[in-house]
């Protein structure tokens, strides 16, 4: 069996173990135990691809398997890796693991909750192991469809509205990929739905202008792409912790990967041709999502209006199309999924002790819960690009790729989107200072104890993760950059 | 010199250590920690000096620049890619021995000052993270490594500064001190990738022919870095978070926001000092230019605030101005003219790191002491803490640049350079040098002479502080007092390289001490008594003036309004609503056209037989009558 398969067939057994699970020490067995095989997993696999890139082994996708489902449209069940997919392989492995300790004692219907959050994962990993349009298209759905779920159900505030609005606008953005997706097969020969396949085709220019703006809309929506992005505030703040860890984590990175491995690759001229005014309202995100954070007064709002700004920077280093600055929004999608899910984490676990998130009411919590503080403040000043934490390595490599494009529109768009690293410093401080420092005066709020065990190890595992990336970026950026090649050579050939 | 790896390794070891497993500790064993870590890195930093200084010049006649390490930490192209190393020349390696010796005063210092103090473990964790980052900023082989310790030293400020996070006044101060340096960092930052971009490389010795295509875009980055300069060493109008800054405890203040942290931008300049003078002097006179705004503003408010750590600190700011003055003023490309404002600006970065350290220790303990920074509180308390009295006035006498204290060597280089650039300038800085010996003075005598507040001294008497406290003021004062003889410092640290002698311009020489002297025998007159009828008079005659220097020319006022009230109200609170009211109100709109569209066809559907029937039927009929027509 192949070893990419594992990685559904896991989830498929999670859930299994999930439906035979009399009480919650058994769910949460599974749960462990099939998280953490998931991670060990997706580690030996990082580990394995890595030696036998040394090893020499040139094909741009490795462990490559196929099997046909459905002859009459070509579809197939191939899967295979490059960097790319390894490094979001264990970005969405590392996160599944800490949500399954972040959601610890999560009431009510626990089994349910599981076993809607296993599919989602479920769906997450097939994405980024297909290789196969179709296949990939069927994985992102069965994404997307337990979300509506998590939230409706689980969720705090305006919850059956938010979740409503996040599904039914994620799904407006599926029927545009599947006349996309269709587009494409059928613009490339009808013969094949295989990503690589269709690579090595080309697709008449008139097909690639009409069908990159669908597919890269399609893939934008959940990328966060200005004006598509309302889903994302409403739904962060009604989801809980994990599904909002996950959600942000890693779900928005489907979009900038959809976008980046179908649209770009297979439609370069396309690319070519609309990547202006993408390139536009990418701007507009990265700097109108910062600036939209520094008036909210809800911490979900807050990091969901970062989070569109700082994946905008992900779609917007894409549409840089040089290596450097495609590597940096690989980097960027890994580092962002990381440290929101960490800032996703630390709000849950604030919430479900003060039971607001208003930064109105929160005041002093550093001599209250000193580690979930202190454990805020590095989430921060890794998302305000410190040195030292991922967030810096990938904004560096983002900007630097930017900047080898020297005309003045693309000189002109970089600008003004370093600007963002000055309103991210603002926003990030505002809310250290209001919530964090100060003295407490409520009394309530002064008999709230600090973070469990359960919590600790989630906020400790990302930090590592955080900083260990942000220490010693040289594998991953190897990795990474040299599977960037081939896309970002196919869109130099004009 | 392999070993100078420890420089970096051991604070770095520290920080990790204090910060996971301080608290557990008692006090005296984590500031131990740190003062022996801190120890250590000074007597390494001596002996790479010695080392360095004492292997003598290469056939050329220059010190060589050493690389010891250099591991290339992330690669972006072939040609650029990020490299963390350690790089030994005149400059870093005298960088060296001034960061480790402030820093170890500090730690020493802060025994006593921080005594009993919460977060006392956290506190050292910071000062650790701090030594690292400022040494990792001056020993950097290349300009990103110095972005990214410069980020670093920015954030360690911002902790320090914050330290007394239940304060709102520091809490306000260290987010502002964050924000306005990220501000600048953002110049400094869009600077880097200019330069990356059309030097092909990060280090700080481009290719002869890549300087040769850029043309006029280098004076542009180099201008930009200067931004990123200027913001983290204060000058006008980037400085407004320095006197803030002071709401830090002090020996911070002494260490960060006095003798290393801000001149980081002076290093910048000079670390890009060749490429300044080769290509982009214009771009060097805005450096001149600024400077010596800076010092003149930075100068008038000094004369008039009442809290001590804001006089230094504004003192600090002007001092600073006058080492980029230095720096800005050699354009001329004769080595020997234009290398001395050069060796002038470093020489007085060295001599100002001693005194201000010191300046800002002694206050450290009159503050102690009195438990105020206010000069109303104070006065008379000369009697009571004679350690830190006399080496106040040995920092006094060194900034106004009284001979045969350091400061009169330094500043006396920079009036020279000065005036060998034009004489406008030379009088100018002439004038401001007096000014700093008046306000020196005027500080010096409302504190330990002038009219006593007795009713507080009574309440609690002030005392001297422990030995801990003031030892590390005697050893800062004993160097200050040799650092100007010593050596000649011309010899190691100079422009091309090569051996500089220093000559004392007689004439400016006569004309600064003249200047001083009468400055601070006007600050006597003014201030040594206990009532100051001239002083109160002048206040009152110009009551206006004095206000708004007092309140330092509404600076603050008109960036709140911008920070508050343009881009808070007029920027992010608009966009926010559109966000809310139009973006996701059309997908709202969206949804209940939909909605409204299912409402309109709904009643179609109604589900009797008989109303499907007569459609039925209708349709029947009507498509009859179509084909009857048709035929």
């Amino acid at each position: 069996m192949n070893i990419l398969s594992i990685f559904v067939l896991i989830p498929l057994l999670m859930m299994l173990g999930l439906w035979i699970s009399r009480n919650l020490n058994q769910i949460r067995t599974v749960m462990v135990t099939g998280s953490t095989m998931l991670l060990a997993l997706s580690i030996y696999l990082a580990a394995a691809y890595i030696s036998m890139r040394n090893a020499g082994a040139d094909a741009e996708m490795l462990f490559t398997d196929s099997i046909s489902w459905y002859a009459p449209l070509d579809i197939c069940y191939s899967v295979g890796v490059d960097g790319i997919s390894v490094v979001m392989l264990l970005l969405s492995s590392i996160i599944v693991f800490t949500g399954t300790f972040a959601s610890w004692k999560l009431q009510p219907l626990t089994k349910e909750y599981f076993l809607w959050y296993t599919l989602l994962s479920l769906g997450v990993f097939g994405f980024f192991i297909s290789n196969d349009m179709f296949t990939m298209f069927m994985f992102y759905e069965v994404a997307l469809i337990p979300m509506y779920l998590l939230i409706g159900v689980w969720g705090s505030g305006k919850k059956e509205y938010a979740a409503m609005k996040l599904t039914l606008m994620l799904m407006g953005g599926s029927a545009f990929l599947l006349i996309g997706i269709l587009g494409i097969y059928y613009g490339a020969g009808a013969e094949t739905m295989n990503i690589l396949e269709i690579a090595q085709k080309h697709i008449p220019l008139e097909i690639q202008k009409i069908f990159f703006p669908v597919v890269f809309l399609g893939f934008g929506v959940l990328g966060a792409l200005f004006p598509f992005h309302t889903w994302s505030p409403d739904g962060h703040a009604s989801a809980p912790t994990a599904v909002s860890m996950l959600h942000a984590g890693v779900l928005m990175k489907l979009g900038g990967y959809g976008c980046f491995r179908i649209a770009m690759y297979l439609m370069p001229e396309g690319a070519q041709i609309w990547g202006d005014l993408f390139l536009i309202l990418t701007t507009i995100s990265v700097v109108y999502g910062a600036l939209s954070a520094v008036v909210q007064t809800d911490l979900k709002y807050i990091n969901a209006y970062s989070s569109v700004s700082h994946c905008g920077l992900v779609l917007f280093a894409l549409l840089m199309m040089t290596k450097v600055s495609a590597t940096g929004a690989i980097l960027q999608m890994l580092s962002h999924g990381l440290m929101t899910a960490m800032f996703f984490a630390l709000i849950g676990m604030i919430y479900c002790r003060t039971h607001t998130r208003d930064i109105r009411e929160l005041r002093g919590l550093m001599k209250i819960m000193p580690f979930l503080a202190v454990g805020y403040i590095i989430a921060g000043l890794a998302n305000l690009g410190l040195p030292g934490f991922s967030g810096f390595v990938a904004e560096m490599t983002v900007f630097t790729g930017s900047f080898q494009n020297a005309d003045l529109f693309h000189r002109i768009c970089t600008i003004i989107a370093t600007t963002s690293i000055v309103v991210t410093a603002v926003y990030i401080l505002r809310v250290v200072g209001k919530i964090l420092y100060g003295t407490c005066t409520n009394e309530e709020h002064l008999k709230l104890t600090d973070a469990t065990w359960e919590e600790r190890f989630t906020i400790i595992c990302l930090v590592i993760a955080i900083a260990g990336l942000g220490l010693a970026p040289y594998w991953v950026n190897d990795l990474i950059s040299n599977s960037v090649e081939p896309i970002i050579s196919q869109l130099a050939v004009k | 010199m392999e070993f100078t790896i420890l420089i970096l390794v051991l604070p770095a070891i520290c920080f990790p250590l204090l910060a996971l497993f301080g608290m557990k500790m008692p006090h005296r064993v984590a500031g131990t920690i740190g003062t022996v870590a801190i120890g250590a890195v000074t007597i390494l930093s001596y002996i790479t000096a010695l080392n360095y200084f004492g292997a003598g010049r290469t056939a050329e006649g220059i010190f060589p620049t050493l690389t010891p390490w250099n591991i290339r930490w992330l690669p972006f192209t072939e040609t650029l890619h990020i490299d963390m190393g350690i790089m030994l020349d005149p400059i870093s390696v005298m960088m060296l021995v001034v960061i480790t010796t402030v820093s170890l005063m500090v730690h020493i210092y802060s025994f006593g000052y921080m005594k009993g103090e919460k977060g006392f473990q956290r506190y050292y964790a910071f000062l650790s993270l701090f030594t690292f980052s400022m040494l990792g900023l001056v020993v950097a082989t290349n300009i990103f490594q110095m972005y990214i310790f410069w980020e670093l030293v920015g954030v360690s400020s911002y902790l320090l500064i914050g330290f007394y996070y239940t304060k709102p006044e520091a809490i306000a101060a260290s987010k502002k001190a964050f924000i306005v340096t990220r501000f600048a960092d953002l110049g400094f930052l869009i600077g880097i990738l200019l330069y990356g971009y059309y030097m092909q490389t990060f280090t700080f010795t481009p290719a002869a022919d890549q300087l040769m295509k850029a043309g006029m875009i280098l004076p542009w980055a180099l201008g930009l870095m200067f931004v990123g300069g200027a913001g983290k060493s204060a000058m006008f109008p980037l400085h407004i978070w320095l006197p803030d800054a002071m709401e830090g405890p002090t020996p911070v203040s002494a260490l960060i926001h006095a003798a290393t942290m801000v001149v980081a931008g002076v290093y910048l300049v000079a670390r890009m000092f060749p490429l300044f003078i080769g290509f982009a002097p214009e771009t060097l006179h805005v450096v001149a230019y600024v400077g010596a705004f800076t010092a003149f503003y930075a100068a008038t408010v000094a004369c008039v605030q009442s809290d001590i750590k804001r006089v230094l600190a504004f003192s600090t700011i002007s001092q600073i101005g006058f080492m980029m003055v230095a720096l800005g003023v050699c354009t001329s490309m004769d080595p020997h003219e234009g290398g001395l404002g050069y060796m002038a600006g470093m020489f007085h970065l060295f001599t100002h790191a001693m005194f201000k350290a010191l300046l800002f220790l002694g206050a450290g303990c009159i503050i102690h002491a009195v438990h105020s920074n206010e000069m109303s509180t104070m006065g008379g308390l000369r009697k009571y803490m004679p350690v830190t009295h006399i080496t106040f006035l040995i920092a006094c006498l060194a900034i106004a640049g009284i001979w045969p204290l350091s400061g009169f060597f330094s500043k006396d280089e920079i009036l020279a350079a000065c005036f060998a650039f034009s004489p406008v300038m030379g009088w100018i800085m002439t004038a401001i040098a007096g000014m700093t010996a008046f306000y020196m003075f005027r500080l010096y005598y409302c504190i330990f002479w002038g009219k006593e507040n007795t009713e507080l001294h009574k309440e609690h008497v002030p005392h001297e502080s422990p030995l801990t406290m003031t030892v590390p003021l005697m050893i800062l004062a004993a160097i200050t007092i040799v650092a100007g003889w010593i050596l000649p410092f011309g010899h190691f640290v100079s422009s091309d390289g090569k051996a500089y002698d220093i000559h004392i311009d007689t004439g400016v020489a006569a004309i600064s001490l003249v200047v001083a002297l009468f400055a601070i025998g006007l600050a006597t007159y003014m201030y040594a008594r206990s009532s100051q009828p001239l002083a109160d008079s002048l206040a009152r005659r110009f009551s206006g003036l004095h206000k708004a220097a007092y309140r330092r020319f509404y600076l603050d006022e008109i960036w709140l309004f911008v920070t508050k009230k343009i881009i808070f109200n007029c920027i992010s609170t608009p966009i926010a609503w559109f966000d809310r009211h139009v973006i996701d109100n059309f997908m709202n709109m969206l949804a209940a056209g939909t909605q409204a569209c299912g409402t309109l066809i709904r009643p179609v559907q109604t589900g009797k037989i008989q109303t499907y029937t007569i459609w039925f039927f209708a349709g029947i009929i009507i498509l009859t009558v179509i084909l009857l027509l048709a035929l």
